[in-house]
């Protein structure tokens, strides 16, 4: 208890005690500006000869994986680790989740290591709540089920705001499997409160109505759009029998994208893994115009915002620097 | 038919309750006189004898509930309710009688594992209980149960409810077969095709959310293949938790075309949508799922002019550690038979929607008309199955305060207007 307090006390001043990042929907316009603002200025940080800084220093970071992950997973562990934060990482496979434990007992044990921030991806929508509710931890979703996946949608804003100089005003036609994509709903929502023109565009039975963006299966419709964000064909989401589409071959000729269907200029983004000769033709890919490479490394350093803002329920990138220095 | 164990029959004075009897047309402010468990007087200043006498002014005195969907959970799951336990929360609810369906471990589909239940029953049970049995064998959907044999041992209708009966061929040999025995076939309406991975109503919610749809046509479909069967069979069919607009505008239209088909509505449709599914709460998780505004005000009004004839809680209890867990991961189903009444009357009576005496028939008058069960009446001469009502009280729903062995209801932490003073059953003073 007392130990409890003690660890209050040393928080920053004016932090409310209980931060999380679980769905874009709970975050401002000025939310996502000033987690932008920290990522730049960590970017800036990453540039020096030694890329460590003690921001985070004594803190403990637990990651939870109850999925295959490797952009996300390892992102948040450099993350936490140019934060000088102390690190933990759990995999479902090969921990006592194998062994049938709850998420609700796997979030109790690794609660009583008494750590700063747990960052979870779970298959179900609701597991970063439970850890919210089970623990004393501020609560990163890496990915929760087909609901969110907070901290992509800000790695792709911060992407594109680095690569074209501005949000407003853009336009991002997504494209492919919106109903099973996680990324999709993070990014309509993200996409809506800085002001980028979203259009859904896919197979019916893969475009759930009701996401506040315009929706088309027409693939045409790209041509119109700054930018493609291409979605993974899901395949281990797709039931056997279930016909979202006839075939991957079919949706490859209809909807993949290939060089014949970009505009000159157009930019190309995926958030991984790419099934390449499904969604995305291998030749648009490695194109100078995809930033796929881009948004892995904007990963590293948003995830480093996101951290720091759960954290210290976050002050203007400029300060957070000036925090960390002073740290 | 009903089972209960055999109580010591009340001696009871209501002095001045509001006594409301929709079916008898009785509102008045009236003295209520039992003796050995049967109404004998109702009038003013009734003769008190030597009986206990309760001071009932500014409560309202009416028929118990009757509730035609409950899952009892026994046999097989007994941790999370028993006949005992389920029926204490029944009387605590209000209700004089419930009616328990099949879908147990083992399933309710043999005279052995009815005739069990039956002799339980008369042991265990506060109130009275009936037993459905099931449609098919093993509710697998693909041969029928020895429904002459159940119905003589005293199953009160055939359900298969929790799945539904997929093949259209088979429901149409069960309706021909159950006319045989006199009771009404009680339909799970769900086409499995459409509702595979839904855990919430496919709207806007669930887009958002990322959740699977579960979707209104999910269920009216179903509800009109097997509305056009009955109409086809000539043959009456009950259709259980009825939660979209497409399936209460088939039951009408059927019901205007001269069909016997019923329809029952569950407390958590009437007062919820699916935005409550927002708080991601496992107790919000229930089968058919909490659906849009436009399908709760049709059921409301399904409710009003009696296409929907009774209200029913689908009471569902779980253990704990099966709805702690993430919302997709957690079971279907609520309980609901401690709050039924008290939400009806906080939602729906209270800012004028359902009038009080249209309430109190669908939950007692309109289930018991389905069922073919006798009807609980506020009469000289009748058994006293009664319900007083304290309006002004209060019902907080607190874990603690369950009778029910589980506490998965979605009412938990609220305070709502009414409560339950007292509850006799057969005669008995089963819950105060």
């Amino acid at each position: 208890m007392t130990i409890h307090l003690v660890k209050d006390e040393l928080r920053p001043p004016g932090g409310s005690p209980r931060r999380h990042l679980i769905s874009i929907a709970d975050l401002t316009r000025e939310d996502v500006e000033r987690l932008l603002g920290t990522a730049r200025t960590f970017a800036s940080s990453l540039e020096r000869e030694v890329k460590k800084l003690p921001t985070l220093k004594g803190r403990l970071v637990v990651n939870i994986f109850y999925e295959s992950s490797t952009r996300t997973s390892s992102s948040f562990e450099l993350a936490a680790k140019r934060l000088s934060a102390d690190t933990l990482t759990v995999k479902s496979v090969g921990s006592s989740v194998d062994k049938g434990e709850s998420l609700k007992d796997t979030a109790l044990t690794l609660g009583a290591y008494d750590p700063d921030v747990i960052v979870i991806r779970h298959p179900q929508i609701g597991a970063p709540q439970l850890i919210a509710r089970e623990t004393t931890a501020h609560v990163v979703n890496a990915g929760d089920g087909k609901h969110q996946h907070p901290t992509q949608a800000l790695l792709d804003l911060y992407t594109l705001q680095q690569e074209l100089g501005r949000l407003e005003g853009l336009h991002v036609a997504i494209v492919g499997d919106v109903l099973h994509s996680r990324v999709a709903r993070s990014l309509v929502q993200a996409f809506a409160l800085v002001g980028v023109k979203c259009t859904l565009v896919g197979p019916p039975a893969l475009l759930p109505r009701g996401l506040a963006a315009e929706q088309t299966t027409d693939i045409r419709v790209t041509r119109e759009a700054d930018v493609l964000y291409v979605l993974r064909m899901q395949n281990e989401r797709m039931q056997p029998g279930a016909n979202f589409v006839p075939s991957l071959r079919e949706y490859t000729a209809r909807w993949g994208i290939t060089p014949e269907r970009l505009r000159p200029g157009q930019k190309v983004m995926h958030p991984g893994p790419m099934n390449r000769g499904v969604e995305i033709d291998a030749r648009v890919a490695d194109a100078g115009d995809a930033l796929i490479q881009q948004q892995v490394r904007s990963g590293l350093v948003v995830r480093m915002a996101a951290l720091y803002d759960v954290l210290t329920g976050g002050p203007t990138g400029v300060r957070a620097l000036a925090a960390a220095e002073v740290a | 038919m009903l089972w209960a164990r055999e109580l010591q029959g009340a001696n009871v004075v209501f002095k001045g309750a509001r006594v409301v009897d929709p079916v008898e047309a009785i509102d008045a402010t009236l003295d209520v006189r039992i003796d050995d468990g049967v109404i004998a007087a109702l009038g003013d200043d009734v003769e008190t004898n030597e009986h206990r006498v309760v001071d009932a002014a500014g409560l309202v005195l009416a028929p118990a509930f009757v509730d035609p969907h409950v899952h009892l959970r026994t046999p097989g799951r007994e941790d999370e309710e028993t006949i005992a336990s389920g029926t204490a929360a029944a009387a605590a609810g209000g209700y004089c009688a419930i009616l328990a369906m099949p879908n147990t471990d083992p399933i309710v589909d043999t005279a052995a594992t009815l005739g069990s239940l039956v002799e339980s029953a008369k042991r265990e049970a506060a109130v009275g209980v009936g037993f459905l049995a099931a449609i098919t064998r093993g509710q697998r959907g693909e041969e029928l149960t020895d429904m002459g044999e159940l119905a003589e041992l005293g199953a009160v209708a055939f359900s298969d409810d929790g799945v539904p009966v997929s093949s259209a061929g088979l429901m149409r040999r069960a309706l021909q077969y159950a006319s045989t025995t006199g009771r009404p076939l009680a339909l799970h309406c769900e086409e499995p095709s459409l509702t595979r991975g839904g855990h919430v109503h496919d709207g806007v919610v669930a887009a958002e959310l990322g959740i699977g749809g579960y979707p209104s046509i999910g269920e009216s479909v179903m509800v009109e293949r097997d509305l056009a069967l009955a109409a086809h069979e000539e043959q009456p069919l009950h259709l259980l938790h009825l939660s979209a607009a497409e399936s209460v505008a088939a039951l009408r239209r059927a019901r205007e075309h001269g069909v016997r088909a019923s329809g029952e509505v569950t407390p958590h449709h009437l007062v919820l949508t699916d935005e409550a599914v927002r708080s991601l709460d496992p107790n919000l998780k229930m089968n058919p799922p909490l659906r849009a505004e436009s399908d709760r005000l049709a059921l409301i009004d399904a409710l009003r002019d009696g296409t929907i004839e009774a209200i029913a809680t689908d009471h569902a209890p779980h253990a704990r550690h099966e709805k702690d867990v993430p919302f997709e991961a957690a079971p279907f189903g609520v309980t609901g038979l401690e709050t039924a009444f008290a939400v009806l009357y906080s939602e729906l009576v209270e800012p004028g929607i359902v009038s009080l005496p249209a309430l109190l028939e669908r939950m007692s008058a309109g289930p018991a008309r389905i069922f073919g069960l006798r009807r609980p009446r506020i009469a000289t001469g009748e058994r006293a199955n009664i319900v007083l009502i304290d309006p002004n009280g209060t019902t907080r729903v607190t874990e603690n305060g369950f009778k029910s062995r589980s506490v998965n209801s979605w009412l938990l932490g609220r305070a709502l207007k009414s409560r339950i003073a007292m509850t006799l059953a057969g005669g008995a003073v089963v819950f105060e």
